[in-house]
């Protein structure tokens, strides 16, 4: 197996799946020469022409719309949004279109389409190269939101997504492109969307979180480890449809819950997760459900010390666990 | 353009007359037959219109958008297009005329307007014929106008890049053409000169908002300009004009690209049934403009040359009403559907 980095599983992913099936094809803003501001689509326009590695003029909602017209006639397009900040003018494709699509056709127009979005922060990029836009898509039904945080688990889900017949928002997170590093297989593999994934078994306090955060959790597990704190950590992967199970099957064995991730905390993907184990796993309890998550200001700012202040790291998780342990 | 009364050609009722043959004006493809085949459907269309209002003023439709005075636009480019035979709509909510004249039954129509189990396009789910009807080449999922002009391009992309000679015909009002998505959708489709024409009736009217208050340009075929491909204003109460421009635009964007087609067209009605347009519309415009309803002076050009007589347009108007008259009964009678078919079909089954 080859160590990759997360960027690279991306580009595999895409590749493959252009070369398992033509109707696969990608439209976005500097995807073709410049092979996207990520290089995520490196050299594809040289193996698959410009027909099917498109650069479009930069208007994020035409962008949407065709992509989704074009999935009305059977193809399998994969749309790029340069970064997530872009998205908002492309919002009423996505959630009042692509979302409504199938459901407002009685079936008649399923929407096999992969919108690929790099998104998050830690990377200096102020208020419109920042953002985490999932919870939005994650409230949203006849959406699909994927969210993964490792190469393998990057490649895997994509090539799901680009072979599902539903719209899925695929985010990538940026800071993971080129810091987070695995291997990845030779051989062809996919991993089903749905599924959550135990990162680290432990017996004391559940961590459910997914995409950068996973790599800050899984520290602050280490160093709490040697203090008696046994974390199991959950990367959800797939944000909509939840992995109900794993969530709860983690909480009930550990009896504590901690929420992480770096989107705004009220509304989020947390406070659902939160809601689910009051209801369904409140009699395992053994502590308060707690989340540490990104503030409610809107977006982390540019300043160093501001955008610390912003994000969870390492540290600020270890000390949430602490608190936890001492319940 | 100058109103040009289709006459009767020499020949029988079936006979193609040509423009150069006919002075007058018949459009090329165009027959005597068909001519009367459109006065029927555009007869059944308007029955079928204002029943729906009728109805809704009894409580039995909850909304409706009339199409009246946009039926020879409507009709018009459809035929065009069902001649052609290699054609796919994306029309939008005024296009009641389209629908039907695309194939839709009237009982279809009034399943759709009550909300029956039935409904053709989603079950009901969705307002009035708004979903799908791949069986007549038709996709309208949305109320966000002009959203669907990137759709339909988006879909002509696919058209293209699959081999098709498929030309993608997109409706939409002049409300829509100020919409963003009405730029990018026509810019995308110049840049690749993608096979749709962008059909717009313009009526004049965004609800209540008046064209001068929307542009500050006396048409909008002017803008196509700007996007490297033609633009021409028709004259949308004329049917027959309908039928040859996009006869000529669909030729055209098989093998060039876009066109863009401002059909001009009058809102007889209000917006809708929940607007009153005597807020905003004097009672001599109103006048003024039912002067010139499509269905009327259609019917007046085909007995004034003689292409119609009055005992046949006297039974066509029957059948219509007759028809009208079993599609209410039939969708009365029928059940909503059942709660239960709420559920389902959110993603891909």
């Amino acid at each position: 197996m080859a160590i990759k980095n997360v960027i690279e599983a991306v580009r595999e992913a895409l590749r493959e799946e252009m070369q398992r099936d033509s109707k696969v094809f990608i439209l976005g803003e500097d995807v073709g020469r410049r092979g996207g501001v990520f290089l995520a689509t490196q050299n594809l326009i040289d193996e698959f022409g410009e027909s099917r590695v498109i650069d479009t003029p930069l208007a994020e909602a035409s962008i949407m719309g065709i992509a989704l017209g074009a999935a009305f006639h059977g193809m399998r397009p994969i749309p790029e949004v340069q970064f997530s900040d872009f998205i908002w003018p492309a919002m009423n494709q996505l959630i009042g279109e692509t979302a409504r699509a199938c459901y407002g056709t009685n079936g008649a127009l399923p929407v096999p389409m992969t919108i690929r979005v790099p998104y998050g922060g830690g990377i200096r990029g102020g208020l419109f190269h920042s953002q985490n836009v999932e919870t939005i898509f994650f409230h949203t039904p006849g959406l699909k939101v994927v969210a993964p945080a490792t190469p393998y688990d990057t490649k895997g889900l994509l090539k799901s997504a680009i072979r599902d017949n539903s719209p899925v928002v695929f985010l990538e997170h940026k800071k993971t492109y080129r810091l987070v590093r695995g291997e990845l297989p030779e051989e062809e593999y996919t991993i089903p969307i749905g599924l959550a994934d135990v990162k680290r078994a432990g017996e004391n306090i559940t961590i459910v979180t997914y995409g950068l955060m996973l790599h800050y959790c899984l520290e602050a597990a280490e160093a709490v480890a040697g203090e008696g704190i046994d974390v199991e950590v959950v990367d959800l992967r797939t944000l909509r449809p939840l992995d109900k199970e794993t969530v709860l099957n983690s909480v009930k064995k550990t009896g504590k819950l901690l929420i992480v991730h770096e989107d705004n905390v009220t509304g989020g993907v947390g406070a659902e997760i939160a809601a689910l184990v009051a209801d369904e796993a409140f009699e395992y309890l053994d502590g308060p459900v707690t989340r540490l998550c990104g503030p409610d200001v809107p977006t982390m700012p540019f300043a160093q010390t501001l955008e610390d202040e912003y994000m969870p790291n390492t540290d600020k998780i270890a000390q949430a666990l602490r608190k936890q342990a001492a319940y | 353009m100058p109103r040009k009364k289709p006459t009767r050609s020499n020949g029988t009722e079936d006979a193609e007359v040509a423009i150069a043959q006919s002075p007058e004006g018949m459009p090329e493809g165009l027959t005597a037959g068909d001519l009367v085949d459109s006065y029927t459907k555009m007869i059944l269309v308007r029955t079928m219109d204002e029943r729906i209002w009728a109805l809704n003023r009894q409580g039995k439709v909850p909304i409706a958008a009339s199409c009246q005075g946009h039926e020879a636009a409507q009709l018009g480019s459809l035929l065009a297009a069902q001649k052609d035979g290699r054609c796919f709509m994306f029309p939008y909510y005024r296009d009641l005329g389209l629908k039907m004249a695309a194939g839709l039954t009237p009982t279809q129509v009034m399943l759709s307007f009550m909300g029956k189990e039935g409904e053709p396009y989603s079950n009901a789910r969705q307002f009035p014929l708004q979903g799908a009807d791949l069986e007549h080449n038709i996709i309208q999922i949305s109320n966000v106008v002009g959203a669907g002009l990137t759709q339909a391009v988006g879909y002509a992309l696919a058209c293209k890049m699959q081999g098709e000679d498929t030309v993608v015909l997109t409706y939409f009002g002049d409300g829509a053409s100020s919409q963003g998505e009405a730029h990018e959708a026509m810019n995308f489709a110049g840049v690749h000169r993608l096979p749709v024409i962008f059909i717009c009736e313009n009526n004049h009217y965004a609800i209540s908002t008046p064209q001068r208050l929307q542009m500050v340009t006396e048409d909008i075929a002017s803008r196509a300009q700007g996007y490297g491909f033609p633009g021409f204003t028709v004259d949308g109460m004329d049917l027959a004009r309908c039928y040859e421009a996009t006869r000529e635009a669909i030729n055209h964007a098989r093998t060039q690209g876009p066109v863009l087609l401002e059909m001009q067209v009058e809102r007889l009605m209000p917006h809708t049934t929940d607007d009153d347009h005597l807020r905003y519309r004097t009672q001599e415009e109103l006048d003024g403009i039912h002067q010139r309803d499509p269905v009327t002076t259609f019917g007046a050009d085909l007995l004034a040359g003689g292409i119609i007589t009055q005992e046949k347009m006297e039974s066509i108007k029957a059948e219509a009403l007759q028809a009208i008259n079993d599609a209410t009964d039939a969708a009365e009678a029928a059940t909503p559907p059942d709660a239960s078919t709420m559920w389902g079909r959110v993603y891909s089954e």
